[in-house]
């Protein structure tokens, strides 16, 4: 099947999960305020970049989010590790109300949650030693491991595949994948339950994401540690996650399982994002394909979101109704358990060819007409 | 086996300088300057002489009877290696170690001074920002927007003033904290907007949010991870701005707002050189602080530009 090369099928089944939810968020929001105005300055409006959103992480389970660039994913990561303040709505961890908790109050659970950052380039302080950059977070939380802080990142340089004796360098000395290693050493120095991962691949080459992938994967099996796995990777976020989240313009629009989103999307744009995943198509096969849709234009501004439902702006079933009625995100008919899906018209849940090719943009279908 | 070690971006930036031979010959001739003046004490004690005896008194033989030197060339001579000052007679070899001596402690004072206030409202504002950033700009600004030299003259009587009153005789030392302190007052803000922007920039790296997200308090983010990456700027602006301080001073004195007779200064005996008895009767008497300063501000900025080049061995010049 050519669809193997594309999309991965994971090497075993979707993993059982613990019932205990981990991370609870509820109705998060994140606006961003716009300031202007002459000769006064003052708030004229607001990125809405996080609007509303609701999600669970268990014990032990890697929930992926995916979506466009400058959908609020890296956001939300933020707000949840609480680099950013949010707005609205209420982050429970483990029972605990940690919205709006301070640094102090945060501090004992501070360990328990960790990030995992994009650029490797930019996430290791240039003038530190790997030692140094790996042993900073025990410091501050005063963790004294057996064996002493040293002797625990060799330990750890080597759980990340790197070699101890690497532990008196600087960031300079390596490649981008060896930093996002140590990246990863430094987020595990404090055996932490849920490790934030912003986009953790997308800014290392082909080659090297499986061999961090993996590593990730490796970790998260045998530690037990709970993943919020944020990137824009489909391909990556199927083999690495037990459920997964598509976000659109700062809302989740169709959240479950990795075989239910995968396999069986019901909103449109869920539909749209995988039929974007490039195919390669040996030309010899004669079963069927999968559907191709092809959207236009942009994600809208989120300064001035879209009314209703915030795809209907590019979606080709939107209907008068789209307009006036957000739709809510529930377990629509057709859906498995847990499988919620915000969207009035869903489509069939298959990601088979249909008849006719939906192409949006213009230019694209006029190049294809000719 | 060797150990395993990294090179640190210090040692990287020290093995670059190393190989820049500009760099490590001007190194060599501001030691030699800054040594020069730490040990005046000691040279003048080996030539047995001092600044402060007049000559003009002690050997009248060597001087006509408007007090300049009758030996050719301001009285050079294997006695007085540098000659005798016309006027008072006082020997200039000496007069120029304990100038050195004075100019440079000033100007190293006010580096320092400026260096710590730069740093400490530079990385402030750039840190925090929103409005403590926003009011330590503006200030930066309204500083900026001062004639340095002109509030120089006009505020070091003022200044003197605060400490002393007008009729009586000013102490050295009065004079020396006035200097250091209106070069302070108007010297910090390049350094502190460099490192504003500096620190402003690195707020927004992932290494920071990094420690954020370990609980680092913002003293800690403060000191382990802005300010080992703003040294660079701090090295190399500082040694851009000495030799700024130096002249400044210079000027200062020369303009005789700075220090006077006869506690001896570099920049003093270039206002003694423009006096109409030595300036007609002792042309050589300029020679020696003038070169000696050419040099050393020279050799400083040189040393400025291969400083820069080791750390950022990128930006082409």
């Amino acid at each position: 099947m050519t669809e193997d090369l594309v999309l991965p099928a994971p090497r075993d089944a979707a993993p059982e999960v613990s019932g205990d939810p981990l991370l609870v968020v509820e109705g998060l929001t994140k606006h961003f305020p716009v300031k202007g105005g002459f000769p006064i300055r003052r708030t004229v409006g607001a990125v809405q970049a996080v609007d509303g959103i609701d999600l669970t992480v268990h014990v032990g389970e890697s929930f992926g989010l995916v979506g466009e660039s400058g959908c609020g994913k890296s956001t939300t990561g933020r707000l949840i590790t609480r680099l950013l303040e949010p707005s609205a709505g209420k982050i429970t961890y483990s029972g605990q109300d940690i919205t709006h908790a301070s640094r102090k109050q945060l501090a004992p659970i501070r360990s328990e949650i960790q990030m995992i950052f994009q650029d490797p380039y930019s996430s290791l302080n240039p003038r530190q030693t790997v030692g140094k950059i790996i042993s900073g977070p025990m410091e501050i939380n005063g963790i004294q491991p057996a064996g002493g802080r040293e002797g625990r990142v060799r330990e750890l340089l080597e759980i990340v595949g790197l070699n101890p004796e690497h532990y008196n360098r600087f960031p300079h000395e390596f490649s981008g994948g060896q930093r996002q290693r140590i990246g990863v050493a430094r987020a595990l120095a404090l055996e932490p339950k849920l490790i934030v991962a912003d986009e953790p691949v997308s800014a290392l080459d082909v080659s090297i994401q499986a061999q961090v992938v993996n590593l990730l994967q490796e970790v998260q099996r045998e530690l037990g540690i709970a993943f919020l796995f944020i990137a824009h990777d489909l391909a990556v976020v199927r083999h690495f996650s037990h459920r997964v989240a598509v976000m659109y313009l700062g809302k989740i629009i169709e959240v479950g399982d990795r075989d239910s989103i995968y396999t069986r999307p019901r909103h449109p744009y869920t539909h749209a994002l995988l039929s974007a995943v490039p195919e390669v198509n040996l030309g010899d096969d004669e079963t069927v394909g999968r559907e191709r849709i092809r959207l236009a234009g942009d994600v809208p501004s989120p300064i001035n979101p879209p009314t209703g439902c915030r795809f209907r702006t590019r979606c080709w079933k939107a209907q008068d109704k789209c307009a006036t009625e957000e739709p809510p995100l529930i377990q629509i008919s057709g859906n498995l358990a847990g499988h919620l899906t915000a969207c009035h018209f869903p489509e069939e849940p298959t990601i088979e060819a249909r008849d006719e090719d939906i192409v949006l943009d213009p230019a694209l279908a006029a190049l294809e007409e000719s | 086996m060797k150990k395993l070690e990294g090179r640190s971006p210090g040692q990287l930036m020290w093995i670059r300088f190393k190989r820049d031979r500009t760099g490590v010959v001007s190194a060599y001739v501001v030691a030699f300057f800054f040594l020069v003046g730490l040990l005046a004490p000691l040279i003048s004690k080996l030539y047995g002489k001092d600044p402060y005896t007049v000559y003009a008194d002690e050997r009248p033989e060597l001087f006509d009877s408007a007090g300049v030197p009758l030996q050719p060339n301001g009285g050079i001579s294997s006695q007085f290696w540098f000659g005798l000052e016309p006027g008072n007679g006082y020997d200039v070899f000496t007069k120029l170690l304990y100038g050195i001596r004075t100019s440079l402690m000033i100007s190293v004072c006010v580096t320092i001074a400026t260096v710590l206030t730069g740093i400490l409202l530079g990385v402030a504002a750039g840190y925090l920002g929103g409005k403590p950033d926003y009011f330590i700009s503006r200030v930066i600004d309204f500083l900026l927007a001062f004639p340095a030299q002109l509030f120089f003259i006009a505020s070091m009587p003022v200044v003197v003033s605060l400490f002393v009153s007008p009729t009586d005789e000013t102490p050295t030392y009065v004079r020396v904290v006035a200097l250091i302190a209106v070069q302070w007052f108007l010297g910090w803000m390049s350094l502190a907007r460099i490192l504003r922007g500096t620190s402003l920039a690195l707020r927004e790296r992932e290494f920071i949010e990094a420690a954020r997200v370990s609980g680092a308090s913002p003293w800690r983010i403060i000191s382990r991870e802005i300010l080992p990456n703003v040294v660079t700027p701090i090295l190399v602006q500082s040694t851009y701005m000495l030799p700024g301080f130096v002249t400044a001073e210079a000027g200062l004195s020369y303009l005789g707002v700075g220090i006077v007779e006869p506690t001896p200064d570099w920049g003093q005996m270039f206002s003694k050189a423009s006096t109409e008895l030595v300036m007609s009767n002792d042309i050589t008497y300029m020679f020696f602080p003038g070169v000696s300063m050419i040099i050393f501000i020279v050799a400083f900025n040189l040393l400025g530009d291969s400083v820069r080049d080791a750390f950022d061995p990128k930006t082409a010049r």
